[in-house]
């Protein structure tokens, strides 16, 4: 029995922690986003539903021994060429002898760089992830300011057919 | 192979009384400049289309069509032997129900008139298109449109007995017609690949199917409920809410003949006889018309409301168009176009009187009839004409068209549908005669009324006498009609 | 200068929105200059582009955002695509939101009081974002893009009454797991291909026939989850009538016939452009049956919840629900004629439900009741405003010659077609429950009260309303109606060009 967890956990958890990391975080924000009965525990539900996902984007970005993607004296068209290749070397489950092997008479080491490109767009979401949450809980607090409560069904109880509205 | 002109003639019909809708609400406060404008509307429609009529009887097809609106699909008119008879009844009829209409409703003082004859206008534009109809699209949306502008009519009253009418009307004519017409005929148009025109043959071919066939066939034929098969029938009793000129042209004449028209242009147009006999499916609807002929009659023996009863015998009488056209028999499509135009005379005499004794005495049940046969003589004469012509007695033209159609059924060897005849002929006798009978025939003790005649208004009593003399003159110079009808039939 | 069209069009409402901030509290009539110059300037544009469009051989244009030199293999700037579907939708956001500003004139001071200009600016990015949602050719840009107009609806909405906060902060939940959803298979597509640009992804799928690879498919039905939550596809609808009715008038009139429809565009986009449709339909065909019977559901569920509801928004925004139906189900029929007639729906349907919010609108606001009992007698004391009703109503049911038929017309063949039987049938029943829902309401329109009936409530004396209360009805309400009842009559006499138009777009991709 052991021998089967241990089995497990190396082939199936090990090499891909990152993904188990995420889809449990994941699943923590969306439980807590449905079931939740007040609302700023929902928001705290969403705002982990979306940092799993950038977990995902930054992770899959990881290259060991890899340093910040700033290269020096290079004029512009290289610099082009050489985001271009990024996005080739990010193809982590396909083979790698691919289109990149056209950037070898190249005098830039693609393994010395991480890829800048999940990080940007990890930058866009986290900040439309955070508009999103600076405006749910403005919303949260008009909610508040007009039923005196957060509490759910507090709130519908308000609303139903007896209640003044 | 009948020669097609292009004419602008068809369109011009159809537009007269289009135009007249306007007109008649802008003079809405001029009641005498408005009834002009009807009846100036009503005879010029009428000559458009006689001017038609030589062309059609040399065989001549006319058409028309503009605004290709899908791909394939023009609106498209095209006039042939079917369409003018059609044409020729309903619009020769419109001059003599607006007249009627004006006496009814002026005694009658009745409210929103203006809204009354626009409409009316408005749906004798769509009967027409409908009859003019050069393809199915075309049909179908004159259908609809006839559906939605008879709906005011029908509901005129506004009460609750006129809206629960009105919504069933409406829920019948408008729920059939886009739950069963427009698959079907997205099925033709799919399956002929992009052309559903009325040619001379037929529009599908034999690879259909029976079963594929069979589907369509009854989708077209329930679909276009306005033809009263049962079960779709329950609208036209409940449209008899409305005023009785309606009542007269469109619940007698023009909305069903409409009907029994689509089922006709279905069976000759669509399908075309050739492919129903070699599918062998037209079997399925005879029996519903005769199950419908029977069960109606039974019906409209236990109706006491006059113009009910007569609703009644309208659906039987439609379905004998259908089971006249459902046989297969050039004698039988002859029968049922010639019963399209001999049963409006008679039925629209039928209701006119209806009318007329509504208008003069306030009697609407036919148990309040007795004896009134005294007080207004001429019109129960003229009752007494169209009930003959209904039942197909001599002299009338009812006999002409159920001859044939009697011929028809004898002819294709189905003994069972000829008791059908028989039988709803008799029911048909047993429920008109004695009504008949007893507006004259009572003793003076019995009679209900008293005093001298008292007829209704001149100008209802001059379009039921014209009508009553047409169905007598229709038995005794048939020709046009049969000539026309064999247009069609002889194909 | 007919090259930067797409930029241009966006551009203008943007740089509309930031003057409309920058005007401040109280200043809703200067903004609403702002709007109406913007919004009408780029519905100008978006006409010209679809001009220069339909001239066009190869059918689209591409504009490189920031001036990226074309490379052999991946794009790398940021791209937006511009081909016919996307101007006529394009053309229909502008249009939209350019007589929706006509109509929020006198509404914006009475429902969101001071902060008029806000409101202005608000819609100007939601329009912004719906057209960039509509032209971009980048995954996760549309990803963005979505969350902006998302953002713009949530404050919008929230802008009503106390029940429209809380239905926005229901929209908020629900809008961004489905967002994240979205983004979530992005990530997989991108994890997989290493590119964002739509067309390289396509190639790149194809090329490698990663077709089969489960990566893929988990990415394809996490999009499909997330565009589905923002489209309100039954089951996933529960934010919508809340959020739609209780929301401000001039949002309502405005989100109901756009954002689902758009959100449409992009379900429709993901499927053919993206993913490409020999994968959407052919290899997992049981995938088009279940979506085919879940739109089925959803058509007839929609159908039913109208029927039942007693609120005028309400209902309609349940009808809408329905529609959503209609259309996820043409794209999914898997022929030419289910997209073309599911496109040609986002049109229309846009046009109809545009035509019933207005015309709703006025009348709740005219007769202070916002039940059916609203409707009585008011063809004879608002005769405009309910013809503009009947016409959309008569859409809906869908009778020739408005545009409704038609959509309902193509549907119905592509349906034929493809055999699928049960989709025919949801359609022609949606047909008959609507027809029983708005004649409902033009009975009680036409005829008034039935005397001697007493109606359970009576919230205010009906006769407050004078007779030919047309003269109350500010023209700036009744114009957009007008035009929106124009328009259905028009897009429904000339669907044989923007048929052929679409399907000319559409034959392009399926190759």
């Amino acid at each position: 029995m052991d021998i089967i967890i241990a089995s497990f956990i190396e082939e199936v958890i090990v090499p891909k922690f990152n993904y188990w990391i995420y889809v449990i975080l994941m699943m923590i924000g969306l439980f807590a986003m449905i079931t939740k009965n007040n609302l700023i525990k929902k928001l705290i539900g969403m705002a982990i539903f979306q940092t799993a996902i950038i977990l995902l984007y930054v992770s899959v970005g990881v290259k060991s021994e890899a340093n910040i993607p700033i290269i020096s004296h290079h004029g512009h068209q290289e610099h082009v060429e050489n985001a271009q290749d990024e996005k080739h070397s990010s193809k982590l489950e396909v083979s790698t002898d691919d289109k990149s092997d056209k950037s070898d008479h190249h005098a830039i080491d693609k393994d010395k760089f991480a890829n800048p490109l999940p990080h940007v767009l990890m930058l866009t979401a986290i900040v439309v992830g955070v508009s999103t949450l600076g405006l749910a809980l403005a919303i949260s607090q008009k909610v508040h300011g007009s039923f005196g409560t957060l509490e759910e069904d507090e709130i519908l109880d308000q609303l139903k057919p007896g209640g003044h509205d | 192979m009948a020669s097609v002109e292009f004419s602008l003639i068809p369109f011009l019909a159809w537009l007269v009384s289009l135009l007249a809708v306007p007109a008649i609400i802008l003079l809405g406060k001029k009641p005498d400049a408005r009834e002009g404008i009807t009846f100036l509307a009503a005879i010029v429609k009428f000559g458009f289309v006689l001017l038609m009529l030589p062309l059609v009887r040399e065989g001549k097809i006319l058409h028309f069509s503009f605004s290709e609106i899908i791909e394939g699909i023009p609106i498209e008119f095209r006039v042939d032997g079917l369409g003018i008879l059609f044409a020729i009844v309903a619009s020769s009829l419109w001059i003599l129900t607006s007249l009627y209409a004006l006496g009814y409703m002026r005694s009658l003082k009745e409210h929103d008139q203006t809204r009354f004859f626009a409409c009316f206008a408005l749906s004798l534009s769509a009967t027409i298109g409908v009859a003019f109809a050069g393809n199915l699209l075309t049909l179908y949306i004159f259908y609809e449109i006839l559906s939605l502008s008879t709906y005011p009519l029908v509901t005129h009253h506004g009460d609750k007995e006129a809206r629960s009418g009105g919504r069933t009307y409406l829920s019948h004519l408008l729920g059939t017609s886009v739950a069963f017409v427009l698959p079907a005929m997205i099925y033709c148009y799919w399956k002929k690949g992009g052309d559903i025109n009325f040619t001379d043959g037929s529009l599908l071919t034999t690879d259909i199917g029976s079963g594929a066939g069979l589907i369509v066939l009854l989708a077209f034929t329930f679909g276009f409920a306005k033809n009263g098969l049962m079960p779709f029938h329950s609208w036209l009793p409940n449209a008899m809410v409305a005023p009785t000129p309606v009542s007269a042209l469109l619940h007698a004449v023009a909305v069903v003949k409409v009907g029994v028209f689509c089922v006709i242009r279905v069976f000759t147009g669509v399908f075309g006889i050739d492919l129903l006999e070699k599918l062998d499916i037209a079997v399925v609807v005879s029996w519903i018309a005769a199950f419908t002929v029977i069960t109606s009659s039974l019906i409209a023996l236990s109706q006491d409301n006059l113009k009910r009863r007569l609703a009644f015998s309208t659906i039987g009488q439609l379905s004998y168009i259908i089971l006249g056209v459902s046989l297969l028999l050039p004698l039988g499509v002859t029968g049922s176009i010639l019963h399209v135009a001999m049963h409006a005379f008679g039925k629209i005499t039928l209701f006119f009187c209806a009318g007329a004794i509504y208008v003069a005495m306030h009697k609407k049940y036919v148990s309040e009839l007795v004896g009134i046969g005294r007080k207004m003589p001429i019109t129960m004469t003229a009752f007494a004409i169209g009930s003959l012509s209904v039942i197909g007695l001599p002299v009338t033209g009812g006999l002409v068209s159920k001859w044939y159609l009697v011929m028809g059924t004898a002819q294709s060897d189905q003994i069972a549908l000829l008791v059908v005849f028989l039988i709803s002929s008799i029911l048909n006798a047993c429920y008109f005669l004695p009504i008949v009978y007893r507006a004259f025939f009572c003793r003076p003790e019995e009679s209900l009324y008293e005093g001298g005649r008292q007829e209704a208004p001149l100008a209802c009593l001059i379009p039921l006498c014209i009508t009553a003399l047409l169905s007598v003159i229709s038995f005794f110079n048939p020709g046009l009609f049969i000539e026309l009808a064999g247009l069609i039939s002889n194909k | 200068m007919t090259d930067h069209l797409p930029i241009l069009l966006l551009l203008l409402p943007l740089f509309g929105s930031l003057i409309c901030v920058l005007l401040g509290r109280n200043n809703a009539a200067h903004s609403w200059v702002v709007a109406m110059i913007s919004l009408g300037g780029s519905a100008l544009l978006s006409l010209l582009m679809l001009i220069k469009v339909l001239g066009l051989k190869s059918g689209d244009f591409r504009y490189r955002m920031g001036g990226w030199p074309e490379s052999s293999s991946y794009e790398v700037g940021i791209e937006l695509r511009v081909d016919v579907l996307a101007c006529l939708i394009v053309l229909a956001v502008m249009i939209v939101g350019f007589l929706n500003t006509i109509y929020s004139k006198t509404r914006v001071s009475a429902e969101v009081g001071e902060k008029g200009s806000f409101f202005y600016a608000l819609i100007q990015l939601l329009i912004v974002g719906l057209c960039g949602i509509i032209m971009t050719n980048d995954a996760f840009n549309l990803y963005v893009l979505i969350e902006i107009t998302s953002l713009t609806s949530y404050a919008l909405i929230a802008m009503g009454n106390r029940r429209a906060a809380l239905s926005s902060f229901n929209y908020v939940i629900m809008g961004t797991i489905g967002a994240s959803f979205y983004l979530l298979g992005v990530g997989y597509l991108y994890i997989k291909t290493g590119t964002l640009n739509i067309d390289d992804i396509h190639n790149y799928l194809r090329s490698e026939n990663l077709w089969a690879s489960q990566s893929i498919v988990v990415a394809f039905i996490l999009i499909m989850l997330g565009v589905w939550t923002k489209m309100a596809f039954f089951p996933l609808h529960g934010w919508l009538p809340n959020a739609y009715s209780y929301a401000p008038s001039m949002t309502g009139t405005f989100m109901a016939p756009l954002m689902t429809k758009v959100m449409v565009y992009v379900m429709i986009r993901v499927m053919l452009w993206l993913f490409g449709s020999d994968f959407v339909y052919s290899t997992e065909s049981i995938w088009s049956e279940l979506i085919i019977w879940m739109s089925v559901v959803a058509i007839v569920a929609g159908s039913f919840l109208a029927l039942a509801r007693n609120d005028i928004k309400k209902m309609l925004t349940y009808l809408i629900i329905a529609e959503v139906g209609y259309m996820v189900g043409g794209a999914w029929l898997g022929n030419l004629n289910g997209q073309a007639g599911a496109f040609y729906h986002i049109l229309s349907d846009a046009a109809m439900t545009f035509c019933l919010f207005i015309a709703a609108s006025i009348v709740i606001i005219r007769t202070g009741e916002s039940r059916l009992n609203a409707f009585d007698d008011l063809f004879r004391k608002m005769p405009i405003t309910m013809i503009g009703f009947t016409i959309g109503g008569l859409s809906m049911i869908g009778l020739p010659p408005t545009c409704g038929f038609f959509s309902k017309w193509y549907l119905i063949k592509g349906g034929v077609e493809t055999g699928q039987w049960e989709f025919v049938v949801a359609l022609l029943f949606s047909s008959l429950i609507n027809a029983v829902i708005f004649f409902k309401i033009f009975e009680r329109a036409y005829f008034g009260k039935i005397k001697g009936i007493k109606e359970e409530v009576t919230v205010q004396d009906r006769d407050t309303i004078p007779a030919g209360g047309i003269k109350s009805v500010p023209l700036s309400m009744l114009i957009p109606l007008c035009v929106g009842s124009l328009s259905i009559l028009i897009i429904g006499i000339m669907n044989k060009n923007i048929f052929s138009w679409i399907t000319k777009a559409l034959e392009m991709v399926n190759g």
